[in-house]
């Protein structure tokens, strides 16, 4: 039966010239497809156009059109990008923003936006203003205080064996509280690995944002409990999730807003550049929230950026603004002007928070190799916590008794979090094959029952021997 | 689509995505040039006309923007259709596929579904330039998370696009480009085979083909041609990739005892590779031959001019059946 296979190197059954095998239809798609369709020239025409087509939607766009009285009053100043609020800078000439610069550094640095010294000092600022009355006060200083005692217990757990790794948030506090009271429960969050503190603004329970640090699973929260996504590890992927988000609220006619965390090192990913320019083609109401705490892991920020990098939002045509991270109401004041902004269809909008991370990058690093004590002392004197208590206790807005129940709190939670973590159980070997298909798959099905019937197999063995 | 119309693939897509939009408000088309061109096949043609520029929507140049950004639609409650021009535009998108649109919903311990579908028009055979004539699959199918099913026919285009618009997983749907405008062919009616479903699409007793997307029509040639020969050769249309209905697959060889993969994509890793080591397992007693595979080379998608010899033609089919029965 078997044909003659050197007959088959001469002569080809198949009876078709190759070079007519070319069809009609063929030379169509290869028209269709040809080269200009996806070249450079062929995407700037089309992006032009689609910036055009942002007016059609109804909203109005960040750079087009004037601002509503409202934002315009609230817009950024630091800010650099849009005719809304090219014409005013008045930062430049308030008084207290430029002790707000000094602070920040050098004088190259711009000013940022800030309400509350280093040294406790309340300070105007011409653009954004916060009024809090004494029991928001407290509530922001017991917020930074619990979140500061969860992290330091986490950060003790990972030294007990409790946890594998510990990403602290020590030293970003107010970056994290600020920008956290500044949202509705109906916005929605998109966290990094580190957003303990916009966590707990957002009602998560401590306790949950721990067991991936164990290894009892990969986040496990229901996302839409509290609108606070799960952690995402890979650098800078959930700015795109957060726009894509965002422009389902604008889909839906909701007046929702979505909130994306990222580092000063996430700015370097395409995921974050990719997420400015949709966010801004589409007047998404997405509030970009970078945490520049200076390092990423190894990297200072001048390995990332040579402009400062809330200025990279004009390239993309909306405001950005830096804020002093430390500063929990400035945090506070800025974001609610950029979720406000959001809201009222005006698009996104950057938000630098110029802080520092005082601890390691994660329980695994050790900063000593790339970074000097002094520069950490000099932060610690722009500590978050403390410069709102000073003020608090100048403002007799709090006495002992409050600061000695708020220390009686922690104590509390910490103990309930040390005793949960002790607690919680590993996940049975078989839950490796749950939940990875919604609607199942053949092989996952295979293989969970061919490793159910090896690990069976090892029962026995188990049971006899003893 | 009117009852016993005829449609190439091409448009059969067409006829199924506008179904979809019809059906649920939630359904969005998206990518590049979706809209007013239709696509640069025009598979999305005339869409955004009738649903608006909210729902067909033109995306910025950036295929990680898009996925990432159909995520958090997803996220939100819309079952994006995302539309990569080219299998080998799919690259910056391959992260946030992998590492996000995979993965989520079991990090979420399945408190989240990711109703994404990506289409890719794929493969060879229509003399593009470089990265427009790959064959991706193996790439994908080796991510859990994810479902890889390629139509073959306009029937499978319409049907097997609406059960992945349908379905609650990422699906990416592999489409055969060189086959968009060929022959028009009734869409079937009635209850559609499940998803993930082979079909025995020509029966024989010698030897069995395993194949899928565009080169199941060469696989029927080779069929024809064998049974000139005197041969009877089986042909499957494997329809899905992920996962792979095996069972199908086994019931066939252990009628025929002989199997050859093909695929356009290069064999080594490929799923041929995937196909011959679980049939060898599970058919070891029945197999009058190893399982071979006929496909690309370790080589770049070549030129167009010499493509016709690196995809897996009528002769080189042939040629893989001869060596197949030869044992």
């Amino acid at each position: 039966m078997t044909v003659d296979s050197t007959a088959r190197a001469t002569t080809r059954r198949s009876g078709v010239k190759r070079t007519t095998k070319k069809t009609a239809s063929n030379a169509e798609t290869a028209t269709a497809a040809s080269p200009e369709e996806s070249t450079g020239a062929g995407a700037a025409a089309k992006s032009t156009k689609s910036a055009g087509r942002t007016g059609t939607t109804g909203k109005k766009t960040a750079a087009g059109k004037a601002p509503a009285k409202k934002a315009a009053k609230r817009t950024p100043a630091g800010a650099t990008a849009t005719k809304t609020t090219a014409k005013k800078s008045p930062a430049k000439k308030a008084a207290p923003g430029k002790t707000a610069a000094a602070v920040a550094g050098d004088a190259e640095r711009p000013e940022m936006v800030q309400l509350l010294t280093p040294e406790g000092q309340r300070v105007e600022h011409p653009d954004y203003a916060i009024d809090l009355d004494a029991d928001e006060l407290r509530g922001l200083y017991r917020d930074m205080v619990l979140t500061r005692r969860f992290d330091a217990e986490a950060t003790a757990l990972q030294r007990q064996g409790e946890l594998g790794l510990w990403p602290s948030l020590l030293g970003q506090e107010a970056a994290q509280i600020g920008s956290g009271r500044a949202l509705r429960p109906d916005d929605y969050v998109f966290p990094t690995y580190r957003e303990h503190g916009v966590a707990w603004c957002r009602g998560v329970d401590p306790t949950q944002l721990l067991g991936m640090f164990r290894g009892v699973n990969n986040g496990g929260w229901d996302p839409n409990g509290n609108n606070f996504h799960l952690y995402t590890i890979v650098i800078g992927s959930q700015a795109l999730h957060a726009t894509g988000y965002a422009m389902g609220i604008a889909k839906d006619g909701a007046d929702s807003a979505v909130i994306a965390y990222f580092g000063d090192g996430a700015t370097s990913q395409g995921d974050v550049a990719e997420s400015f320019t949709f966010a801004a083609v589409y007047n998404a109401p997405v509030v970009f929230f970078c945490q520049n705490n200076q390092w990423a892991i190894s990297e200072p920020t001048e390995r990332q950026t040579r402009v400062p990098l809330y200025q990279r939002a004009q390239g993309y045509g909306f405001p950005g603004v830096r804020v002093d991270g430390n500063d929990v109401l400035a945090v506070l004041a800025v974001t609610r002007a950029a979720v406000e902004r959001a809201r009222t269809g005006e698009g996104p909008m950057l938000v630098e928070a110029f802080t520092y991370r005082m601890g390691a990058h994660t329980t695994s690093d050790d900063p000593t190799r790339y970074r000097s004590d002094d520069e950490r002392e000099a932060w610690e004197a722009k500590d978050p916590i403390l410069r709102l208590r000073t003020y608090l206790e100048r403002e007799q807005l709090v006495d002992d008794a409050f600061l000695a129940s708020i220390d009686e709190e922690s104590d509390t939670m910490a103990k309930r979090v040390r005793e949960s973590i002790r607690t919680m159980p590993d996940p049975p070997a078989m839950s490796m094959f749950d939940n990875i298909y919604a609607d199942g798959h053949a092989l996952v099905d295979e293989e969970r029952a061919q490793y159910a019937a090896y690990a069976a197999s090892f029962a026995d063995t188990d049971e006899e021997g003893r | 689509m009117a009852p016993g119309e005829k449609l190439p693939i091409a448009k059969a897509i067409n006829s199924s995505l506008r179904k979809a939009l019809e059906n649920d408000p939630k359904v969005l088309v998206m990518g590049e040039d979706v809209g007013k061109l239709g696509g640069v096949f025009r598979v999305t043609d005339g869409l955004q006309k009738d649903f608006g520029e909210d729902r067909v929507i033109d995306t910025p140049l950036a295929e990680s923007g898009i996925v990432g950004t159909a995520i958090g639609l997803a996220l939100r409650g819309y079952r994006p259709v995302v539309e990569i021009q080219f299998d080998g535009f799919v690259f910056p998108a391959y992260d946030q596929i992998v590492t996000q649109l995979a993965k989520m919903h079991a990090r979420a311990l399945g408190k989240i579904k990711l109703p994404v579908v990506i289409r890719i028009p794929y493969a060879g055979g229509i003399g593009a330039v470089e990265h427009h004539s790959e064959s991706p699959e193996a790439l994908f199918a080796h991510v859990a998370g994810l479902k890889i099913v390629t139509p073959a026919n306009s029937s499978d285009a319409y049907w097997m696009l609406q059960q992945a618009i349908e379905c609650d997983d990422p699906v990416i749907f592999f489409e055969p480009k060189s086959r968009y405008w060929g022959k028009g062919e009734e869409v079937a009616q009635g209850i559609p085979a499940p998803l993930h479903r082979a079909r025995v699409i020509r029966e024989g007793t010698d030897l069995t083909i395993a194949s899928y997307g565009p080169t199941v029509r060469t696989a029927l040639q080779a069929a024809d041609a064998s049974a000139e020969e005197g041969r009877s050769v089986e042909v499957l249309d494997l329809r899905s990739i992920s996962p792979i209905d095996f069972d199908t697959i086994q019931a066939s060889v252990e009628c025929t005892g002989r199997l050859v993969v093909v695929h356009e994509a290069p064999v080594f890793f490929g799923s041929g590779a995937e196909i011959a080591a679980r049939i060898t397992e599970r058919c070891f007693y029945h197999l009058e031959a190893p399982v071979l595979r006929v496909g690309g080379f370790h080589a770049p998608y070549p030129p167009a001019r010499v493509e016709e010899e690196y995809l897996p033609g009528l002769d080189r089919v042939l040629d893989g059946i001869d060596r197949a029965m030869a044992y």
